[in-house]
């Protein structure tokens, strides 16, 4: 791998609240690459994501024998600094659009705004223009009628296109996608991926998918990272999941339902305590 | 054992029918299926079966009886449900040995002494659990608590509201077995709803698929997994659960409709 | 998400041990483990604990009250009339010679009734009102909503002041008058909690067992509204002390010779120039009290309903 764009080492995260850390001992580095993160609730991946950002609560303490985008630290940059990243630089899109797109204000504008938010000196109308262009990048087929409409006026699909649209809109150079698909139904999931994955090829960027949902990064993703209780148990190359070595890897990927061939039992994880300690495979 | 015939269901007076004329039987002692996506009215189904949404048309019977819409009392001791979310569906200030004895209370039935930690032990919990409250349990344990509530009246037929879809894949992997297990020893007559079709090939053996408030097809679970379904509504559903399954079978297909 | 992984702890020995274990044997022992969580959760709340000390304060001068001083409340000494604080009388005497912290001490039992009294009126009726009407709605909540508009529009100041008019000044009056018009905003806060329970999935399943109405309300819905009822009772609780104060004030509360603080701060009104003291102790006491209550309400807010935020 060549020059990594995100570089973390042994990071740790506590919560001030809890007696066991959130996140012990992560390191990987992201290229320009779809680098899926994979855990079950409470295995921290979206904890790690959120750390990058720096958009954890105050009351979570984050440490790393390293931890830089290019040459930035981003533990110890001042939050100007991480303004700039945040959006510009590195985008987060989330599970659900809802949530992040301001209710009362119409879609179009809020990307705009985002725009002239990274880039002060674009005018108004060309500011319009980039949106209008973005919103056709994401395959939105009748852009000048969504500019227009209000978040709640969209479907779950259109809203994660949106989200998409506003997170590229900026052109950064990472792409931090935190279940984005999970709130969609399954005909809605694959085009919404579909998507992303163009648009990640297209603008050679740096995709950090992180999911539950082990099936989507296989077929999603180039390098797995499995979590469990805070720590990455097992790196491997998204097309070898099959091959895993840890147990915990393997239980997870046999315990998914199928529609071919079912199983009449399916096998159920048997969670071994030295999963909590063991190096990581195939790091 | 549960016959549907022409439901509909609509919100409000003078809106369109979420339910459009549904129709299907469930045979006792099967697991039926009912698949589609957000907003197909599959849970609406469901619950104006349950006894829960009284307004509905058409007809609804179990076991050869038609019911009224408001259910008599002696109606949930033959039907329970368990829902979908398993945090949303325990009383958060009740324990679970309290919240278990609630359905027998209600129904004004005497409380045997193991009664709590029999069912306790039956979908595979540890009655030492029985004084905790839901907030000190797992996803998992307190889906298996709300299973032990709809079993402790011992009724005959389950019906089950996604009853997976906000847990973690391990444990799922835990309540599709049970939920099979139980099925088994007590010959429970299943309906279950959900958006998942590998959930449901998993536990049924007929699946109806619904589509914006209509069933579009009716067929065998065998079907379902020769691919061998009719309407393009199913077909698509079905490649799209098959896109990102075990095996990659046949090409992606994308759809670009929106 | 970002929760920890686990709460596994060592579990200390002894009574901290019991409350802490992770499988209680029964229900009392359940429900203190929750009690525990709630007061170490409050534990980190300083105002809230100076707000409690307060009210323990209150609560332990109303009971020990003939221990705590020597004085009787009542009884006139005109030769010490108006007699500044000194070590024999630590707050002085007022004019009739009756030493003023053994009728701040005898008035903090008026005081704690009026806030027993009213709570035990006003939080059932309120609760009830309320939760029955956001359960069953349509007719029922349009009356019951109505009638609580009602009391809802009298200026409590003057509804009491109209009612202790009507049936004649006196404590028993004056917590009547109160808890009139204390209960609406406890009905409508309960109401409102119960249109968003009535839509919970577990109220749904209890249905499904067949339940009947009652039994859902007073059962499940009911416990569920208490928490945020006991944060708005101890929040209002310092205007029903301040209400109270004022009918004692206006002459409308408890009678003379009985002490209460309101009546004192009234007499000492007419001395307040030469004998500051006369009314600067009862003031100082209603204001420590109806302060301790804000500041323990807003504690209680921040523990039994974490929705308020921070």
């Amino acid at each position: 791998m060549t020059e990594p764009l995100i570089d973390i080492r042994n990071m740790e995260i506590s919560f001030a609240s809890g007696f066991v850390k959130a996140v012990r001992g992560v390191s990987f580095q992201l290229g320009r690459e779809k680098l899926g993160i994979v855990g079950e609730s409470g295995s921290g991946k979206s904890t790690v994501g959120r750390a990058i950002m720096r958009l954890l609560p105050p009351t979570a303490k984050v440490t790393a024998e390293r931890m830089t985008f290019h040459d930035t630290d981003l533990v110890a940059a001042d939050e100007k600094r991480m303004m700039e990243i945040r959006g510009k630089q590195i985008g987060l899109i989330l599970q659900d659009p809802k949530y992040s797109l301001n209710p009362v204000m119409r879609v179009g504008e809020q990307i705009a705004e985002t725009y002239r938010l990274h880039y002060p000196q674009a005018g108004k109308k060309a500011a319009e223009k980039k949106v209008l262009e973005m919103l056709e990048a994401v395959k939105i087929r009748d852009p000048q009628r969504v500019f227009r409409l209000y978040p709640h006026e969209v479907s779950g699909g259109m809203g994660q296109r949106i989200m998409i649209a506003m997170m590229l809109i900026a052109e950064p150079e990472v792409l931090i996608a935190d279940e984005p698909t999970s709130a969609l139904d399954v005909t809605v999931r694959l085009e919404v991926l579909a998507l992303l994955d163009e648009l990640v090829a297209r603008r050679n960027l740096g995709l950090i998918f992180i999911s539950h949902d082990l099936n989507l990064i296989r077929k999603f993703c180039d390098r797995v990272l499995i979590m469990y209780a805070g720590r990455i148990v097992e790196v491997l190359k998204a097309s070898d999941l099959d091959r895993a070595q840890h147990p915990y890897t393997q239980g997870l990927l046999a315990s998914l339902p199928s529609i071919d061939n079912p199983p009449a039992r399916l096998p159920t994880l048997t969670r071994d305590p030295s999963w909590l300690t063991q190096p990581t495979i195939g790091a | 054992m549960i016959d549907v015939e022409n439901l509909t269901i609509r919100f409000g007076l003078r809106t369109p029918l979420v339910v459009k004329g549904v129709s299907f039987t469930v045979e006792r002692g099967k697991s039926f299926g009912l698949v589609g996506e957000s907003g197909c009215g599959k849970s609406t189904v469901l619950r104006a079966i349950s006894g829960l949404n009284r307004n509905y048309g058409g007809r609804i019977s179990l076991d050869g009886k038609p019911l009224e819409p408001e259910r008599n009392k002696a109606f949930f001791r033959d039907v329970q449900m368990v829902f979908q979310d398993p945090y949303g569906s325990l009383h958060p200030r009740k324990t679970v040995r309290s919240q278990i004895i609630e359905p027998l209370r209600n129904q004004n039935l005497p409380i045997k002494e193991n009664a709590v930690s029999d069912v306790l032990k039956a979908v595979g919990l540890d009655p030492g659990l029985g004084y905790r409250f839901p907030h000190q349990l797992s996803g998992g344990q307190r889906q298996r608590v709300a299973i032990a509530r709809a079993l402790i009246l011992d009724p005959p037929v389950l019906l089950l509201d996604e009853p997976t879809s906000a847990l973690d894949v391990s444990v799922q992997a835990e309540i599709l077995n049970l939920l099979a297990d139980l099925q088994k020893e007590r010959g429970l007559t299943y309906l279950l709803v959900s958006h998942d079709l590998a959930v449901i090939a998993h536990l049924c053996s007929r699946v109806a698929i619904m589509n914006a408030g209509e069933i579009v097809e009716e067929t065998g679970i065998e079907q379902i997994r020769s691919g061998n379904v009719e309407h393009p509504y199913s077909r698509r559903l079905l490649s799209a659960s098959r896109a990102y399954g075990k095996q990659e079978q046949r090409p992606v297909e994308i759809l670009t409709s929106v | 998400m970002a929760m920890p992984i686990s709460q596994s702890r060592p579990t200390p020995p002894g009574i901290r041990g019991w409350l802490l274990a992770p499988e209680p044997k029964g229900v009392g022992q359940a429900l203190l483990q929750q009690l525990y969580q709630v007061w170490l959760k409050f534990r980190e709340h300083p105002l809230g604990l100076v707000g409690m000390a307060v009210i323990l304060l209150l609560i332990f001068t109303a009971v020990a009250a003939p221990l705590l001083t020597q004085y009787d409340p009542i009884a006139q000494n005109m030769a010490i009339r108006l007699a500044p604080p000194s070590w024999e009388y630590l707050l002085g005497t007022d004019n009739f010679g009756r030493d003023v912290l053994a009728r701040i001490i005898y008035g903090a039992r008026t005081t704690l009734n009026i806030i027993i009294l009213v709570t035990i009126i006003v939080a059932p009726i309120g609760l009830l009102i309320g939760t029955c009407s956001g359960y069953f709605g349509g007719i029922v909540d349009e009356m019951l909503m109505r009638i609580t508009d009602i009391f809802l529009s009298f200026p409590g100041l003057v509804l009491a002041l109209g009612f202790a008019a009507a049936l004649g000044p006196g404590i028993t009056n004056a917590i009547i008058a109160i808890s009139l018009t204390a209960w609406p905003p406890i009905a409508r806060l309960a109401r409102a909690e119960t249109l968003s329970l009535r839509q919970m999935d577990y109220i749904a399943a209890v249905r499904l067992q067949g339940a009947s109405s009652g039994a859902i309300v007073l059962r499940h819905i009911l416990p569920m509204c208490v928490p945020s009822v006991i944060v708005r009772v101890t929040l209002n609780m310092a205007g029903i002390i301040l209400t109270a104060a004022g009918l004692g004030f206006l002459g409308l509360g408890a009678q003379p010779p009985w002490p209460e603080w309101g009546s004192m701060a009234a007499t000492g009104r007419e001395f307040m120039l030469d004998s500051p003291w006369v009314i600067a102790a009862p003031g100082i006491a209603i204001a420590a009290v109806s302060l301790a209550f804000n500041l323990v309400g807003d504690a209680l807010r921040d523990v039994l309903d974490p929705r308020g935020g921070e």
